[in-house]
């Protein structure tokens, strides 16, 4: 089991970064006079300036959170009249600077490309006032733009994290702030997702050992039970990505957990997906594709992570295991490109959070310290937030999968079972 | 209570006894070999050794039927234990271990001498694995426990499943002897536990 892992971690230092297209554009993006170099990243500076504080200051967190860029620090702040190209390039190796200055009711934001000396983008946009509700998602929209400006690459800034602590979900911003309660008090919740579009989410309402799935629009605050979860555990719920189709398992009386799929759109139309047998299938999760749904199965005995078609067809392995040495896998998540699967693995007693790339079946494993389990894929396809012990304590915690870069999300008290939106629009 | 029942008696015998000495002068002398006063006596202390006898019995009447309920009620309470002692499994398992099935006949037994009982099997796991496996695996559980007591002729109406998974752990601790006492089936009485009768 040592040497397995070993190779393992040895097999992930090894690889270079993958290929994908992102990385292509953000090259050609970046061409025109800057050398690129695979591996190391670009230099980004925040210029220091008056008034926006509160904007420049999550921004420059959000550019950081991106792990796309070198962050540099500019020391004492020698803020406003035109910008020294050759003093941030040369003083500070930077590529790009991104100036914040008050416009309005909002900030103008420009992004400077140092080498070429002159503004490459520039907007300006209007934003809810610091102590709005919309304010930060607002900024964090901001953030995201200009990492597709910088990095030919949408940023993940303006997304959420759903998780629950003690009784309750939660909702926190993609930077750890704004932690807000989403269900009642008096209600204990367990399992949860977003739907794609963010207005709403689905979890597992549990009392005295039965669950329903509860559907909840956030803006609205009103609710309603997914169609055939009104008896038994459901739990496990996932959203296809159109959005219209919620599977989940349902442990049933006879004690087989089963999955179901089930029309939210037109609130009915529940469907078996995998039969009554010995073993125990469940924590679907769709492919962007819409097309196939991995899920976690102990057919074989200890768990591990199957997919099959949509209609519950062609039920097959999906990722590989050596009967009797790997340990149980749990909690898959599909990628937004589709191109992995993120899941938690039991090695050597602890679990530890593993990719799987789809198209070649290979497995490499992301953490190695502590216990790690419950991954979810941030919308860039990059980055996953997963829960861990490392601090002493189940806290959220996020990894870049390119770079291995982890920061700690949550310091909330035991957070659990944390599932990420979709970047959201509008509020 | 005694003593001041005693005291008058007492009180009359002094009495009995002071008086009894010397005849009534109105009263026939009595005849040689008929003691009146140990006659008096006598049958006085019947009397008495009655009422004790009667007191002593309806004590010991007391006493019996206080110990036979205690009696009634430690078995009830040994009928109540036997239903709700826990069962425990092994790591992944829910397969009904060897050394429970004692338990579990015992189980079965009691509900059929008591038709109205009703229970509810509660499933739980150790906190390894993922929390929503271990909802599965607490289902599976409880199941198991009520497949074993339906194989013993209990009509399956009279159980129910559920599962708290790891939500509701016994022990804390992340070391094998909370693990194991949290893997674990548990069982309450729904309706049908009073005047629990134990099965021979």
């Amino acid at each position: 089991m040592q040497r397995s892992a070993a190779l393992l971690l040895a097999i992930a230092v090894v690889a270079v970064p993958a290929e994908a297209q992102d990385n292509n554009r953000a090259q050609d993006a970046i061409r025109i006079g800057v050398t690129y170099r695979p591996g190391t990243r670009p230099g980004l500076v925040v210029l220091p300036g008056s008034g926006a504080d509160s904007v420049r200051a999550i921004v420059k967190r959000d550019l950081d959170y991106s792990d796309q860029f070198q962050m540099v620090e500019t020391g004492s702040a020698t803020g406003g009249g035109a910008v020294n190209y050759a003093y941030y390039r040369t003083q500070f190796g930077a590529d790009h600077a991104v100036e914040i200055v008050p416009a309005g009711s909002g900030v103008t934001v420009r992004l400077h490309d140092l080498a070429a000396g002159r503004v490459r983008n520039q907007t300006t946009a209007s934003l809810p006032p610091p102590g709005d509700a919309g304010f930060r998602m607002a900024v964090h929209r901001l953030s995201d733009e200009i990492v597709r400006w910088a990095a030919g690459t949408d940023g993940y800034a303006a997304s959420r994290l759903l998780f629950l602590s003690g009784n309750r979900l939660y909702r926190v911003d993609s930077d750890g702030g704004d932690v807000t309660p989403v269900t009642p008090a008096g209600e204990k919740a367990l399992s949860n997702t977003w739907s794609p579009n963010g207005r709403q989410i689905a979890y597992t309402r549990f009392e005295a050992g039965r669950g329903t799935v509860v559907l909840l629009d956030l803006a609205t605050g009103s609710s309603s039970i997914a169609p055939g979860t009104q008896t038994d555990l459901n739990f496990s719920p996932a959203f296809s990505p159109d959005g219209r189709v919620l599977a989940y398992a349902r442990a049933e009386e006879s004690g087989a957990t089963n999955i179901f799929t089930a029309d939210v759109a037109q609130r009915c139309c529940v469907q078996r997906l995998t039969v009554r047998g010995f073993a125990d299938n469940l924590s679907p999760t769709f492919s962007p594709d819409g097309r196939r749904v991995a899920y976690v199965s102990s057919r074989a005995g200890p768990p591990q992570i199957y997919v099959m078609s949509v209609d519950g067809t062609d039920q097959e392995l999906l990722a590989p295991f050596d009967f009797g040495v790997t340990g149980p896998s749990f909690a898959p998540d599909w990628s937004p490109d589709g191109a992995s699967v993120v899941f938690h693995r039991e090695v050597s007693r602890s679990p530890q959070i593993f990719i799987l790339d789809v198209a070649s079946g290979r497995v490499r494993q992301l953490t190695s310290v502590g216990r790690n389990e419950d991954a979810t894929w941030a919308p860039d396809g990059r980055h996953v937030a997963f829960v861990s012990d490392r601090s002493g304590r189940r806290q959220l915690w996020v990894v870049d999968t390119e770079t291995g870069r982890v920061r700690q999300l949550s310091t909330a008290g035991d957070a659990r079972l944390p599932s990420w939106s979709r970047r959201l629009g509008g509020t | 209570m005694r003593i001041r029942t005693y005291l008058p008696l007492v009180a009359a015998l002094a009495m009995a006894a002071a008086c009894g000495g010397s005849p009534d002068p109105e009263q026939p002398v009595p005849q040689a070999g008929v003691d009146s006063a140990a006659i008096r006596d006598r049958a006085r202390q019947d009397s008495i050794d009655a009422e004790n006898r009667r007191r002593a019995e309806e004590e010991a009447r007391r006493a019996e039927a206080d110990r036979l309920a205690r009696e009634a009620a430690d078995r009830a309470a040994a009928v109540r234990n036997d239903l709700v002692a826990m069962i425990n499994f092994d790591y992944n398992e829910s397969n009904v271990r060897s050394e429970d099935q004692g338990n579990l006949d015992r189980k079965a037994a009691i509900m059929q001498v008591n038709p109205s009982l009703r229970i509810r099997v509660s499933g739980h796991a150790d906190e390894r694995g993922s929390d929503e496996y271990n909802l599965a695996l607490g289902n599976r559980r409880a199941a198991s426990a009520k497949r074993y007591l339906v194989n013993k002729g209990i009509d399956a109406a009279r159980i129910d499943v559920i599962s708290f998974g790891e939500e509701r752990p016994l022990a804390s601790g992340s070391n094998e002897g909370a693990w194991a006492q949290n893997r674990r089936d548990e069982f309450e009485i729904v309706s049908g536990g009073d005047n629990l009768t134990a099965p021979q």
